[in-house]
């Protein structure tokens, strides 16, 4: 296996990274490609290099403040299958299950609500000093509570099922430390139905704004691709667990019901001298043509259905815009991620009705393996953790693809399009700075692998002729 | 507005396997061995919104950061919460300041709120534990902590530890 090259970046900052844009033109002054300069995180390999494979869920939690979840579920299936016990118990299972949907459930409503919602609400072009989440709550007080709460019982079945909110031990080899007490199950399932109701709204609230503005999102930071996606065997959206399917812009499928622990015969990474984030793509397309898109807007083009109802409604409604056709617009991530919110609701709901919880069968072990390989859909798509185990239970190599790597790729093409269709002359005005950092925000990306945000996260947009010359810069932020 | 209790929380945030980002926990863990009486403490790797719901709870919070500038081996200011801008294009934390501000616009509470910054010097890379220089830095701001929570005289630090960095609003914090 590939080991990723450790990097360091210089000057070091603290803050969690900064988004550098730049746009290149040719002889003509015609965008001819934009570059998303995003700081992964760094070092991993190092760090984890020598440790015992048991302590990995809980270190890989350290990478990310913001889905340390995924992380730590993603590292304790791939060291599943290095104790030889993929074979969940079912308590095992629906306790992983439930933290994961928790997980969905708490980014997806900080995502919407308080980072792209001042962009539906105020419009793109809406005075940045307005179009934020202050700015939500001044004029839209009862949405920005309800989605501080949403996000709050996110946190608390995290917390239930876990063990605690940071740093979570309940994910572990071949299981889990702990089943749900009927007392927490109790306490969780009296807000059931308001969590409920406020996920329909927002999926309402989400779909209402796509449908009446389609014409003018359609082509927003649009563009055909592939999409890529665990399912379940029998084509439904699994979050948690699944084999992998890609399709083309057309539907047209490429690669279905691939068995992870396959994962690289079918899916490598580009490196690019001026990108420390590296470019996944299919191998039988090449790095040309086998780029692909995750995450919310992908599952929902690749699952064949959604086994929820509520959830399944929604996705009707969805597939109905684009006649069934994948949908291959950009802004319509929010509505994708809506109605992936209520679906990880209503498997919440149905998972803390199930009695399984309080089983006390929790792990399970068989034959001895040296290599693990997990993958999960994290809020921002799917998540490949690889690691090797020598024989005295120490990590030799680690390889991992986090969702923002595999949407890589599209949004240096999101933002691309939009200069394009922006970009007047080589002014950076304010609507494209807005422009831009509305279509990388349809994508979530997490760019806190690096350390936590003191401070803000600036913009830094830059367009550059074709001998290399800088003739206009700006920061935001 | 809300009836606080009659409490302080401490709450340190920073990721502990980031070398000396991980000041702002290890000064909570230090401070929770001690079981102060009126006093929570919590930690998390960073702020996020629906910490803004815990804050009507208490009568102060004092938020604990690792610190990139300013005097060693720490700096105490008061947050100024007034003006309080956007997020970042894609942060998914908030800072300090907007958690106040989130606390009483959504919530009605008006917090007296501190950071404590502590000074850093490696940050980067992958690496659990702190630097020397670090540790000397936690050691004194611990023993400050332990004295300003028994004390409660926040508004005398501030004259005495503020860190008056240029833009940052005198004395005030405004992460």
């Amino acid at each position: 296996m590939s080991v990723a090259k450790r990097i360091v970046i210089e000057p070091v900052t603290r803050v969690e990274g900064h988004g550098k844009v730049t746009i290149l033109l040719d002889e003509n002054g015609k965008v001819v490609q934009a570059r998303l300069h995003i700081v992964e995180f760094r070092g991993f390999e190092r760090f984890i290099q020598g440790r015992p494979f048991w302590e990995v869920p809980v270190l890989v939690q350290r990478l990310c403040g913001i889905c340390p979840v995924s992380h730590h579920l993603a590292a304790a299936k791939a060291m599943d299958r290095v104790v030889g016990g993929e074979k969940l118990t079912p308590t095992a299972e629906k306790m992983r299950r439930l933290m994961h949907y928790g997980q969905i459930y708490q980014s997806h409503a900080l995502h919407f609500f308080h980072l792209s919602s001042p962009d539906l609400l105020f419009g793109f072009d809406a005075d940045v000093g307005i179009r934020n989440v202050i700015g939500v709550a001044g004029k839209y007080p009862d949405l920005a509570v309800q989605a501080v709460m949403m996000r709050k019982y996110g946190q608390e079945i995290i917390k239930a099922t876990a063990g605690k909110k940071i740093h979570g031990t309940g994910a572990i080899p071949g299981g889990i430390n702990k089943n749900l007490s009927l007392a927490e199950r109790d306490g969780l399932l009296k807000e059931v139905e308001q969590q409920i109701a406020w996920s329909k709204g927002a999926v309402k609230i989400a779909k209402d704004y796509t449908v009446e503005n389609l014409t003018k999102l359609a082509p927003f930071g649009s563009f055909d691709s592939n999409h890529l996606s665990l399912v379940r065997s029998d084509g439904a959206m699994d979050l948690y667990d699944g084999n992998l399917r890609a399709i083309d812009a057309q539907g047209k499928v490429i690669l279905d019901q691939v068995d992870c622990q396959k994962y690289l015969d079918f899916i490598a990474e580009e490196v690019r001298d001026w990108s420390y984030m590296k470019f996944p793509f299919i191998r039988s397309l090449g790095p040309d043509k086998g780029w692909y898109r995750v995450g919310p807007l992908a599952r929902l083009n690749t699952a064949t259905f959604i086994d929820t109802p509520l959830a399944e409604a929604a996705r009707k409604e969805f597939v109905a815009v684009t006649s069934g056709k994948p949908n291959n617009v950009t802004m319509a991530y929010h509505w994708a991620r809506m109605i992936e919110l209520l679906h990880a609701m209503e498997k919440m709901q149905a998972l803390l009705n199930d009695k399984d919880l309080q089983g006390k069968d929790l792990v399970v072990k068989g034959q001895r393996r040296e290599v693990g390989i997990g993958l999960l859909e994290a809020p921002r798509g799917t998540l490949f953790h690889h690691y090797v185990v020598d024989k005295n239970d120490m990590i030799v190599a680690a390889n991992l693809i986090v969702s923002t790597t595999n949407n890589n790729e599209p949004m240096n093409r999101a933002v691309a399009k939009v200069a394009r269709d922006h970009l007047q002359g080589v002014e950076i005005t304010e609507a494209l700075l807005n422009h831009v950092e509305v279509a990388i925000r349809a994508y979530d990306p997490c760019l806190s692998c690096a350390t936590h945000a003191l401070g803000q996260m600036p913009l830094m947009l830059a367009v550059v002729d074709h001998r290399g010359q800088v003739l206009d810069e700006k920061s935001r932020g | 507005m809300r009836q606080a209790d009659d409490k302080v929380l401490l709450y340190g945030f920073g990721n502990p396997a980031r070398g000396d980002d991980g000041l702002g926990p290890a000064l909570v863990e230090a401070i929770a061995a001690l079981a102060l009486p009126g006093v929570r403490v919590d930690a998390n790797y960073q702020l996020t919104v629906e910490d803004a719901a815990e804050m009507g709870h208490y009568q102060a919070v004092v938020f604990v950061d690792a610190a990139t500038d300013g005097p060693s081996p720490f700096w105490f200011s008061r947050i100024d919460d007034s003006g309080v801008g956007r997020l970042g294009f894609s942060s998914h934390s908030v800072t300090p300041a907007e958690v106040v501000a989130l606390a009483r616009d959504l919530f009605g509470t008006k917090v007296a709120a501190y950071a404590l910054g502590i000074r850093g010097h490696a940050f980067g890379e992958f690496d659990e534990g702190l630097s020397v220089p670090a540790r000397d830095n936690l050691d004194q701001a611990v023993a400050f902590a332990r004295k300003a929570l028994a004390e409660r005289r926040f508004e005398e630090y501030v004259q005495e530890f503020g860190y008056p960095a240029a833009g940052l609003g005198g004395s005030t914090w405004k992460a």
